[in-house]
């Protein structure tokens, strides 16, 4: 039964739905394609081509106007060809400022695609991340943030690498339905074209929606530069304060090995990369 | 002895006389071991000798120190001790408490938590006739300097009250149910007033959103100052980065807040007591959808050097380029460059560290024959430890390296690299 049910699987695939929002450019401030958002629905093509017979499901909850439009038709142009699944895409309509989360639960709940991609945070708004997560606890399904990329889906378990700091890649298997975040260590977005853009078609749905009534409530404004932190001396006396001031950092002192043979220093040196666990 | 006091006219005149052949003599016997500047005149009046103050400076010019750290004649070494003291600090009857889950990255405290410390310092210290307790979870294995008692100070130095240390396989690696399972727990028991969190990728931001999630809290995000204020309904007010960086929030503190690095200022003056303490109830064992493979092997030579953990720098004294090459390479190490290696053509532009070159973050730094200079040092500030192999004993390297071998790079490489073939040959043979 097993190999059979693979097979079929491989024929059809599976259902992906990529959220998308609308990014903003960072020094002109213009509405386009989010840059994480676009990494997503990147990856989302790159495993339909593995895996033809995916349905690819493209959605954003938010207001429909003539800025948000041209922002969200560019990440439609990010695939051409007939029967690719992004001739259209789906549009919760609310009005601005309002919360996206629940018409995006209840549409997830009520489509159930199998896996979710979304990007890591937002370029307006709030972007404080939680979206994802938001989703996962509502809809119970896990979570895997941080990704660089699908390797395999098989038998309702997709294996995916996340991405650690340092460049570093962990392997982890999920269980299917599941919702992956994507940051910038996902691999660039292609371009995207304008034709298939300006051919494709929304499907808008209007949902019933609550303001976000704590967000009105904050202020906000324009990012400050943070202010560069100082090295404080707490001293009693200025003479202290002065030494510190003026004189060159001096080292901690470390241990210098002098007239040791070479394996001595050899082991020495073996031993703190052991310690610091460098050594794979 | 006898209460009264018996006065010795000759010495007290030879005191005041600046001329006297005695006079250094007396004023020594007078003032102890020290030539005193003060002493108690004939009459009850404080007499003072301006010339016994003051020291001798390095070039012979006499320095007088005002600050009250040297009398007489000699310098005092004692102020390093009084500096290096911190007041110690107990809360036994803690008003509420502030949970913090540090990320402790390779099993210490990193700059990050320790500023997120400094800033639940800040939020538990307000009230000072109220103190509230700063309690840390910790995930996996705690390695501080040392071990026993001085790991719990190295704790108790950034500002920990109390400590819940859960060190077991069920943590480890990409974890967050189990993770999560804890810290509900911790909730459940303790109910702390807030829950801070390092907002970092892949540390509290994840965790901290869930937990933020699963306790039914609007978190603050990239939070980086916090300002008290009676208004709020927590009693603080917060400003946080939104928008992709591009918006500064104001609100509300929240119970869950996840900071940024530099939120506030670490711990340097008090040192806590870090008290360990167990959750009572029994932590429900969750069944995991996620699977964690374990990491997997990167090639060190794609890693960006910017990046990279673990760096074997070459400099001028390399002389085998291909035995350098072959260290790296067993070593698992990403492979960095002084100017001079650059510029002689032995290694690539794009591997320069240095002030025109990257400026690195590695954990281990290891420099082999690289003497130091200031443009390279410049690149190499944010490294943790750095391994020096030289030939000279004298060179800056050195008095920046944690370690520092003296001895030919070329032996000492191929020294490491078989011991290192060796290990693993054991190691593949045992299993
Ligand atoms: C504007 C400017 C910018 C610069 N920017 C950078 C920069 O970004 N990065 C950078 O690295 N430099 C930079 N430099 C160059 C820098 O000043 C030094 O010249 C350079 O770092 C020295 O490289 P080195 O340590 O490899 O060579 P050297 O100074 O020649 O040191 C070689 C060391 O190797 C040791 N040695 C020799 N033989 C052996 C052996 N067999 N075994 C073990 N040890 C041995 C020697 O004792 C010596 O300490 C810059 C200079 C300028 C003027």
């Amino acid at each position: 039964m097993q190999p059979e049910q693979q097979q079929k699987q491989q024929k059809q695939g599976i259902d992906v739905t990529v959220l998308v929002s609308i990014g903003r450019h960072p020094i002109t401030g213009r509405a386009r394609r989010a840059e994480q958002d676009a990494r997503g629905l990147e990856l989302a093509l790159a495993m339909e081509a593995e895996l033809p017979g995916s349905r690819i499901n493209v959605l954003h909850a938010g207001s429909q106007d003539v800025d948000s439009e041209v922002a969200l038709r560019s990440y439609l142009g990010m695939a051409t060809g007939v029967g690719m699944g992004l001739e259209s895409m789906t549009l919760l309509e609310q009005p601005d400022g309002s919360d996206a989360i629940l018409p995006l639960v209840e549409h997830l709940a009520a489509t159930s695609p199998q896996l979710v991609i979304t990007g890591a945070r937002a370029e307006r708004g709030e972007g404080s991340g939680l979206l994802p997560y938001a989703l996962a606890e509502h809809l119970g399904w896990p979570l895997v943030n941080s990704l660089a990329s699908i390797e395999k889906v098989e038998n309702g378990v997709v294996t995916l690498l996340q991405a650690l700091p340092r460049g570093q890649r962990r392997r982890l298997k999920v269980r299917l339905p599941a919702i992956i975040s994507v940051d910038e260590a996902a691999p660039a977005a292609r371009q995207s074209a304008f034709g298939p853009a300006r051919r494709a078609t929304f499907s808008v749905s209007p949902t019933a929606s609550d303001a976000d009534s704590e967000l009105a409530q904050w202020h906000l404004s324009p990012a400050r530069k943070r202010p560069k932190r100082l090295k404080i001396i707490k001293s009693a006396s200025a003479r202290d304060r002065f030494k510190a001031a003026a004189s060159k950092a001096e080292g901690k002192g470390g241990q210098v090995l002098t007239d040791v043979t070479p394996e001595q220093g050899a082991e020495a040196i073996y031993k703190l990369l052991k310690e610091e666990d460098v050594l794979r | 002895m006898s209460e009264i006091i018996r006065r010795d006219p000759r010495r007290e005149w030879i005191a005041r006389n600046r001329l006297h052949p005695d006079h250094a003599s007396v004023l020594a016997e007078i003032g102890g071991v020290q030539v005193a500047s003060e002493w108690l005149g004939p009459n009850g009046v404080v007499r003072k000798n301006p010339r016994a103050i003051g020291f001798i400076g390095p070039s012979g010019v006499k320095r007088i120190d005002r600050s009250g750290l040297q009398q007489g004649g000699q310098a005092t070494a004692t102020t390093t001790a009084a500096r290096e003291s911190r007041r110690t600090v107990t809360i036994d009857q803690p008003a509420f408490l502030v949970a913090v889950v540090p990320d402790l990255t390779g099993g210490r405290l990193s700059n990050h938590d320790k500023d997120l410390l400094g800033l639940a310092r800040r939020v538990a210290d307000a009230d000072v006739e109220q103190p509230g307790a700063v309690v840390a979870i910790l995930f996996g294995e705690h390695k501080g300097e040392g071990d026993g008692e001085l790991k719990k100070q190295a704790l108790g130095e950034a500002g920990i009250d109390r400590v819940v240390h859960l060190d077991d396989e069920l943590y480890a690696g990409f974890a967050p149910e189990a993770r999560l399972a804890v810290l509900s727990a911790v909730e459940r028991e303790m109910t702390p007033r807030f829950w801070l969190l390092p907002d970092s990728p892949l540390g509290g931001a994840d965790l901290g959103r869930r937990l933020a999630l699963r306790l039914g809290e609007r978190a603050a995000t990239g939070v980086w100052q916090i300002e008290a204020d009676d208004e709020a309904p927590l009693g603080w007010q917060c400003t946080a980065r939104g928008a992709a960086g591009s918006l500064d929030i104001q609100r509300p503190l929240p119970r869950v807040a996840l900071a940024l690095a530099e939120c506030a200022e670490p711990v340097d003056e008090t040192r806590h007591a870090a008290e360990p303490l167990s959750l009572v109830d029994e932590i429900p064992t969750i069944l995991s959808r996620i699977e964690d493979l374990g990491q997997v092997a990167v090639d060190p030579a794609g890693v960006a050097l910017a990046e990279a953990e673990f760096i074997l720098s070459g400099g001028n004294g390399v002389k085998q380029w291909d035995a350098f090459h072959h260290a790296a390479k067993v070593l698992g190490a990403t492979e960095g460059a002084s100017r001079v290696a650059v510029d002689d053509g032995f290694m690539a532009r794009d591997r320069q560290v240095g002030a025109t070159g990257t400026w690195v973050t590695a954990r281990v730094y290891m420099a082999v024959g690289i003497s130091g200079a200031i443009q390279h040092l410049q690149g190499i500030q944010r490294c943790d430890k750095v391994v020096a192999i030289n030939l000279d004993p004298g060179c800056d390297i050195i008095k920046r390296a944690d370690l520092a071998v003296i001895g030919d790079s070329t032996q000492i490489l191929a020294a490491l690299v078989a011991m290192v073939e060796q290990q693993r040959g054991g190691q593949r043979d045992a299993a």
